[in-house]
């Protein structure tokens, strides 16, 4: 491979405005960039950069800063590199450019990230389509203000009798029962 | 009059016995099986109570009149087939009903029954099933084309259509059997044999895992327990055929039994052996090499034997 | 169980649109009724559990323990439990683990669609009490509310070995005629409907699949 990581970044700097640059591990290397920028980015690194293949698209619900952070993780085959590229969104004002262009099968990530996160790309085909939850009705489940546990016990109802224990202590209790007798 | 009452009796018997003949067969092969994937298999009387349990099961599910006829179709396609195929040359009592062209009634019950189980399978409106019935009888069609050439090789070297001349003819040693006097012939035969045991290289039509069982997806209960007894009668006569034609027949019950039991265990090896073809690989396959040899059998016949 | 059903009239099948409603059944189902000498139907109950023809549902993590089970080192054949790919002619409905919401409507229409009697057999603690999934929002928690489960085996995951013993527990209850399951779900449908529908918000589908 012609490039390493760092110089294509580097020349790409002139041109987009890169932040939060992390060399994560040898293969991995993290970066920030403005959300009017980011699907020109990509696809700057697709076509112009070899990272031809979107690995997934996710996204990091940061509550206490009021933003959600998109990672479209995308790999190099020849050089057998990833570059995370996050991108921040308002939390509130929930929308994102769809990349179901550059990639089909991203379609399939944004109807997943509409459904559980509540995030809308325009565009995406079949983006309203139910995908894991069928007749979904609350706020969108992963989003962090959902309580899972009331919603779980209003709606499932737990069964009489379920006890939780403390893993730590339970093995002690089973591992150690002669030991803790005679403290 | 008494004749033919003392006909239909014997061929009741013969039906009872082929019937406990054909489970214990299948039953014996699938242990056979087990013991070839280290397993113990199941029981010998599984066959039975499977039967037994789908009988006492009830059926709710009514998808028309042709959806009811598929297995007793089927059935009657497995009982005719027996009741033109002598059992136990030199026997009256498993001799059953031949006549003079009883070769031809036999072959046209045996697809008769696969008839009448596509009609039944395609009203049930699965998808599956249909996709099935097309893989089955696009299958069918296929091998159908060098049996039929070994069988008239056959006829033309024994110059008749009576299966019991024919087992007549093959008497008096191991080497008047059709199998040596005209190998072409059985070779074309059995190969067409695989295709129609629909044991693995040959059984895209029943797939369990891609098109749930295949034809068969929407029946249950008695439905289901008439098939599985079709399937040992119609095994059964299908094997006695072949025995008939190219095995040299049985003079006895044993022989019957080792014979079929060893026809039986070529589609069985075969099938341990090899995975499954896609449905146009078989059709191609069946229309290649068996086909050719079932013309050679013919012109083998015309040349040597009679010519 | 003492409520008669021929009372009740026939199934609403309110989630389907009215020009969709003429095309399924709006029947109600009919218990099993048992054979009346009782001889006869303890031979038919001996028979029904020694040939057992399974429907694997592998829901969950259940599914990669319930494929050893025909393996040689199990071999689940020889005490007539063979798996059987489609719901009409299975008898036992192997539920493998956890079933998210989605899931249990797949799970209610297998189940209505196998012809009964039939039996419900539940792997691992999921569908106990929710398992490690307890206070998830799509999880069922308690999996009898929706369908009659007539053996509970637990375990996270059960290993082949427990199963084999659930088969071998399960086969004694059909023999003592305890496994009564597809009788209670048909007495008491409307008390199982009014469950699924709580939870399954999206009902598309008849009220009884047949």
């Amino acid at each position: 491979m012609s490039n390493d990581p760092k110089s294509i970044i580097e020349e790409l700097s002139d041109h987009y405005q890169i932040s939060e640059i992390k060399e994560q591990k040898a293969d991995l290397l993290l970066l920030k960039i403005p959300k009017e920028d980011a699907v020109q980015f990509i696809r700057e690194l697709r076509d112009g950069q070899n990272y031809t293949h979107l690995a997934f698209m996710t996204v990091i619900d940061y509550i206490e800063s009021g933003i959600f952070t998109l990672t479209y993780m995308l790999h190099n085959y020849a050089a057998h590199h990833n570059i995370a590229v996050h991108v921040d969104i308002d939390r509130e004002q929930t929308e994102m450019e769809s990349i179901h262009e550059l990639w089909v099968h991203a379609a399939t990530y944004q109807r997943e990230l509409r459904e559980m996160y509540g995030i809308r790309f325009p565009g995406s085909p079949r983006l309203d389509d139910d995908f894991c939850l069928e007749g979904w009705d609350e706020i969108p489940p992963m989003r962090r203000e959902f309580d899972t546990v009331s919603y779980s016990r209003e709606r499932f109802f737990d069964r009489e009798g379920r006890i939780t224990t403390d893993p730590r202590e339970h093995m002690k209790q089973i591992m150690y029962p002669i030991h803790t007798d005679n403290d | 009059m008494e004749f033919w009452a003392v006909k239909i009796g014997y061929f009741l018997i013969t039906l009872g016995m082929v019937t406990v003949y054909g489970l214990l067969l299948g039953a014996i092969i699938a242990r056979t099986m087990a013991r070839v994937q280290g397993r113990i298999g199941i029981p010998y009387w599984q066959p039975f109570l499977d039967i037994i349990k789908n009988l006492g099961k009830r059926t709710a599910v009514s998808h028309g009149v042709m959806f009811y006829m598929g297995p007793v179709f089927r059935i009657a396609g497995g009982i005719g087939t027996l009741a033109f195929v002598p059992v136990i040359y030199g026997s009256e009592m498993f001799s059953n009903f031949h006549f003079a062209g009883d070769l031809l009634l036999a072959m046209y019950f045996i697809f008769f029954g696969q008839l009448g189980m596509a009609l039944g399978a395609g009203e049930s409106g699965h998808p599956f099933s249909a996709i099935g019935v097309a893989r089955g009888l696009g299958q069918m069609t296929a091998f159908e084309l060098p049996f039929v050439l070994a069988i008239i090789a056959v006829v033309i070297q024994y110059d008749t259509l009576s299966i019991t001349e024919i087992v007549a003819a093959q008497q008096g040693g191991v080497s008047n059997w059709t199998l040596f006097t005209n190998p072409l012939a059985v070779a074309a035969a059995m190969l067409a044999f695989l295709g129609m045991s629909g044991y693995p290289p040959f059984d895209v039509f029943t797939a369990p895992n891609e098109i749930p069982i295949g034809p068969p997806t929407e029946y249950h209960s008695s439905f289901l327990a008439l098939m599985a007894t079709n399937r040992a009668i119609f095994a059964s006569a299908k094997l006695i055929l072949f025995m008939d034609l190219f095995f040299g027949g049985a003079t006895g019950l044993i022989e019957m039994i080792i014979k079929t039991w060893a026809i039986y265990m070529v589609a069985v090896v075969v099938g341990a052996s090899f995975p499954r073809f896609r449905v146009d690989q078989s059709i191609r396959f069946f229309l290649r090499v068996p086909t050719l040899i079932g013309i050679a059998s013919i012109a083998f016949v015309q040349i040597f034997l009679l010519g | 169980m003492t409520t008669k059903d021929q009372s009740l009239g026939p199934l609403a099948n309110d989630g389907l649109s009215p020009e969709e409603r003429d095309l399924f059944s709006d029947a109600r189902p009919v218990p099993y009724q048992p054979y009346p000498i009782e001889v006869v139907e303890k031979f038919v109950n001996w028979v029904r559990a020694n040939s057992l023809f399974m429907l694997a549902f592998g829901t969950g993590c259940g599914a990669v323990e319930l494929n050893p089970l025909m393996t040689a080192r199990y071999d689940a054949y020889r005490f007539g439990f063979q798996p059987r790919p489609t719901p009409r002619q299975a008898s036992v409905f192997m539920i493998g683990g956890y079933a998210s919401v989605k899931t249990l409507k797949r799970i209610i229409r297998s189940y209505e669609q196998m012809q009964g009697p039939k039996f419900v057999v539940a792997l691992g603690i999921c569908p106990v009490n929710g398992g490690m999934y307890w206070d998830s929002y799509n999880t069922v928690n308690q999996f009898d509310l929706y369908i009659p489960v007539d053996l509970y085996i637990t375990g996270c995951m059960p290993r082949p070995e427990v199963l084999l013993a659930g088969v071998l527990e399960l086969k004694k209850k059909i023999k003592e005629g305890r496994a009564d399951g597809h009788n209670r779900y048909i007495e008491n449908l409307d008390w199982y409907k009014a469950n699924q529908k709580r939870i399954i918000k999206n009902w598309d589908m008849p009220d009884y699949s047949w």
